[in-house]
């Protein structure tokens, strides 16, 4: 069968499954656009590529399937550069397709001609610059089989406008042959020995969750590990979900704005066992007093990560899940009912800090709400967050209980990921309940997309957290900079007016007693909401690890007078 | 302490830049990177000589991170591995017919040869290691050099044996060389 290089493109789509793409057309992907038209596949107008990126980001966190986004050459492609990195740092798979001027322009500084694959070479797990239509099928095969398999991550195929054009002979590939690429599945048996003989000696274990128990989807795997060796689990802000919150051996988050109690019991700890997760330096405090007395077991599928930052004394390099069955087998079972109780000791004396058991002083606290949100959705929900503290005390507060719910840029850290993640996540769950919590700050990087949401009729509940400030850097201003606040003080926009603009109902809250009813009316009003939280403006995440210092030394919110 | 690989890659357009845009990204400093055509053409061959401050770690390192590039076929680090290594020197040295004799000389004690004679300057070329040219430059310094051009170290293993691997995966895989890196992680 002879096609155009752009209906091929589509005709590898529908084969990979793909049931959405966001994207934005332009010149060089023109005849991608206009064959589209002859397809299955829905497409999403996005209202700037950053937001398109991060759509099919979220859509692929929604739905652990691979996320595809488009735009054309030059500036449509290089405001995909965030977003791509974003799913970068987090291991997310997504194929980007990006229009080129045609071949025998490149080089010549055409009309919208930006060396895309160069620029995106040390932000993607792979990218091609495919010059003929005979190569389309084949790039794409091999793309999305990439972005999804070993560790995961984004991939960019560069299309130049000629072999959109040209037709060849259709094949689809029947597998993808890649000599250099061969993911490890299983971890030598010795070393799973050496592993298991750790874990029998150890008195005091701790499990860090990492991303990379989702992305494996090995939660179950992880579930029996726990509950046959009674370990406790502890997340990373990834790993948030793969764990049920409300499990007896869960500790929640560990790390900067981890839990104290979490943080101690990997100070505290004999065995470390690290379940795809990568000592992220937001994680560890300083390198040189982290987890002193424990012996660190290292699953990961990706060998550059083992002893990187954190040396491991079994690296076990490997799909997790796969190690994982191979493992529990051969283990023992445990109660370390010791260890257990000196863990809830410390849990017990943190929780009379916690901001969540102040008594009432009227005042919006973001942590309150964020309770107030998990209660009304009945901890269900799917939730999104932009980065900074309302990011944090999402993290800390919205209690979840099964993963590929919680979207958050981790790694990258991307302000305006809320919003836009949230629309992607709509088509992969459109009955699940969907929050979007965003600051201020965040929201306004990328609040356009609201149109995009209405178009879509996408229902997304927007939480905007407002105190006038960029709160986290405010924060560290107040901490470690003598409250010398430098750019932090923002004017914000009359946001409800700004969301019934775009077609979105809107409140604005600014007391403790129209909260509930606020959140009632956004969860019953169909389609995309806004609501602005006026809130406390200067309140801090607590706990926190200052940049640099050890675990354990965590900066605790002052007790109530 | 400098480290010698030999990286096979997909003979493909843009590996080269793939491969040193990781020595940059990853704060490497690649003292040489030869490269060229193999028995297979579909292969690419990479002699990269390295600057590894913190030994085996470093190699560890260096050598998970080429891997992740899809086009990387293999790995081996050929360092403390008895090998071949060849490095070749074009030298055009300033000198007039009344010294000639004695570069001439030079060159047969190194086993180079005269390639080309101008009125006022010769080409030497040179076969060797590192070492090896190393010596001759600086005998030949004193007389005045003009230009020089290197081609960057080869390496080649003797009779059959390999280089270390140590990435897990990989054929012949060495585990042992990871248990070392114990007391070397900084």
């Amino acid at each position: 069968m002879k096609l155009k290089g752009a209906e091929i493109v589509w005709e590898c789509l529908v084969r990979e499954g793909v049931e959405v793409v966001f994207g934005y057309p332009g010149g060089a992907n023109m005849p991608i656009y206009d064959a589209m038209l002859n397809y299955p596949i829905h497409h999403v107008l996005v209202r700037h590529e950053q937001g398109g990126a991060h759509m099919a980001d979220g859509y692929a966190r929604a739905s652990g399937k691979v996320g595809v986004s488009m735009a054309t050459s030059g500036p449509g492609a290089t405001n995909l550069v965030t977003g791509i990195a974003t799913a970068m740092m987090d291991s997310v798979p997504v194929v980007f397709i990006t229009g080129q001027v045609a071949a025998h322009l490149i080089g010549g500084d055409a009309f919208q001609e930006i060396d895309v694959t160069g620029i995106t070479l040390p932000i993607t797990k792979h990218n091609y610059l495919v010059t003929r239509a005979d190569e389309i099928a084949e790039t794409i095969r091999e793309a999305f089989y990439v972005a999804k398999s070993g560790r995961p991550g984004p991939v960019l195929i560069d299309i130049c406008k000629n072999a959109q054009v040209e037709s060849c002979e259709f094949i689809y590939p029947a597998e993808v042959e890649l000599s250099g690429y061969k993911p490890v599945m299983h971890s030598p048996r010795p070393l799973l020995d050496e592993a298991v003989k750790l874990i029998e000696k150890a008195k005091r274990p701790v499990i860090l969750c990492g991303h990379g128990v989702i992305m494996s989807k090995a939660e179950e795997e992880l579930m029996q590990f726990a509950v046959k060796t009674q370990t406790p689990v502890a997340n990373t802000l990834l790993g948030l979900g793969a764990f049920p919150a409300s499990h007896e051996l869960n500790l929640g988050m560990m790390g900067m704005h981890g839990e104290v109690h979490t943080n101690l019991a990997i100070q505290n700890a004999d065995l470390i066992l690290a379940f795809g997760m990568r000592f992220d330096d937001r994680v560890t405090g300083t390198l040189k007093t982290y987890a002193p007395k424990a012996k660190k077991i290292h699953i990961e599928i990706d060998p550059a990560e083992v002893h990187k930052n954190v040396f491991a004394d079994v690296p076990l390099v490997g799909d997790l899940k796969t190690v994982l069955r191979d493992m529990i087998p051969l283990l023992d079972e445990y109660d370390h009912d010791e260890w257990k109780q000196e863990i809830s000791k410390w849990r017990s004396e943190a929780d009379a800090r916690s901001i969540m058991n102040w008594p009432e002083d009227g005042k919006l606290y973001v942590a309150h709400l964020i309770g107030d949100i998990w209660k009304a959705s009945g901890g269900g929900a799917i939730v999104t967050t932009d980065v900074g503290q309302h990011q944090m005390w999402t993290a800390q507060y919205y209690q979840l209980e099964a993963p590929n719910r919680w979207i958050t840029s981790g790694g990258a850290g991307t302000m305006g990921f809320g919003l836009p993640s949230a629309i992607g996540a709509w088509f992969a769950a459109k009955d699940q309940e969907i929050w979007a919590v965003a600051g201020d700050g965040g929201f306004q990087m990328t609040a356009a997309e609201l149109t995009t949401a209405v178009q879509e009729g996408a229902n997304v509940k927007v939480a905007i957290m407002n105190n006038n400030f960029l709160g986290m850097v405010r924060q560290w201003q107040e901490f470690f900079f003598e409250k010398r606040y430098s750019a932090v003080n923002m004017r914000t926009p009359d946001f409800v007016k700004l969301a019934e603009a775009h077609g979105v109902p809107a409140r604005r809250v600014t007391s403790r007693d129209e909260v509930d009813d606020a959140i009632e009316w956004a969860r019953k009003t169909p389609g995309p909401v806004v609501l602005e939280f006026k809130v406390e403006q200067e309140d801090a995440v607590y706990p926190m690890v200052p940049a640099g210092a050890a675990l354990h030394e965590m900066l605790q919110r002052p007790v109530k007078q | 302490m400098n480290y010698t690989f030999i990286v096979k890659v997909e003979n493909k357009p843009g590996v080269l830049n793939r491969v040193s845009s990781l020595f940059r990204r990853r704060n490497f400093n690649i003292e040489s990177l030869a490269v060229g055509r193999t028995e297979n053409p579909d292969v690419s061959r990479m002699t990269i000589v390295v600057d590894c401050p913190n030994g085996d770690v470093d190699a560890h390192k260096l050598e998970a991170n080429l891997y992740k590039l899809v086009n990387v076929i293999d790995v081996q680090d050929v360092t403390r591995q008895p090998s071949v290594t060849r490095d070749l020197a074009l030298i055009k040295v300033k000198v007039g017919p009344e010294r000639r004799a004695e570069v001439n000389g030079l060159a047969d004690i190194f086993r180079a040869h005269i390639v080309d004679v101008a009125p006022d300057s010769v080409i030497v070329e040179i076969t060797g290691t590192e070492d090896k040219i190393e010596g001759m430059i600086e005998l030949l310094r004193p007389i005045g050099i003009m230009e020089m051009v290197r081609t960057g170290q080869i390496s080649m293993t003797r009779g059959a044996l390999d280089g270390v691997r140590r990435m897990p995966g990989t054929v012949g895989s060495r585990y042992d060389d990871i248990m070392d890196l114990a007391e070397m992680m900084p």
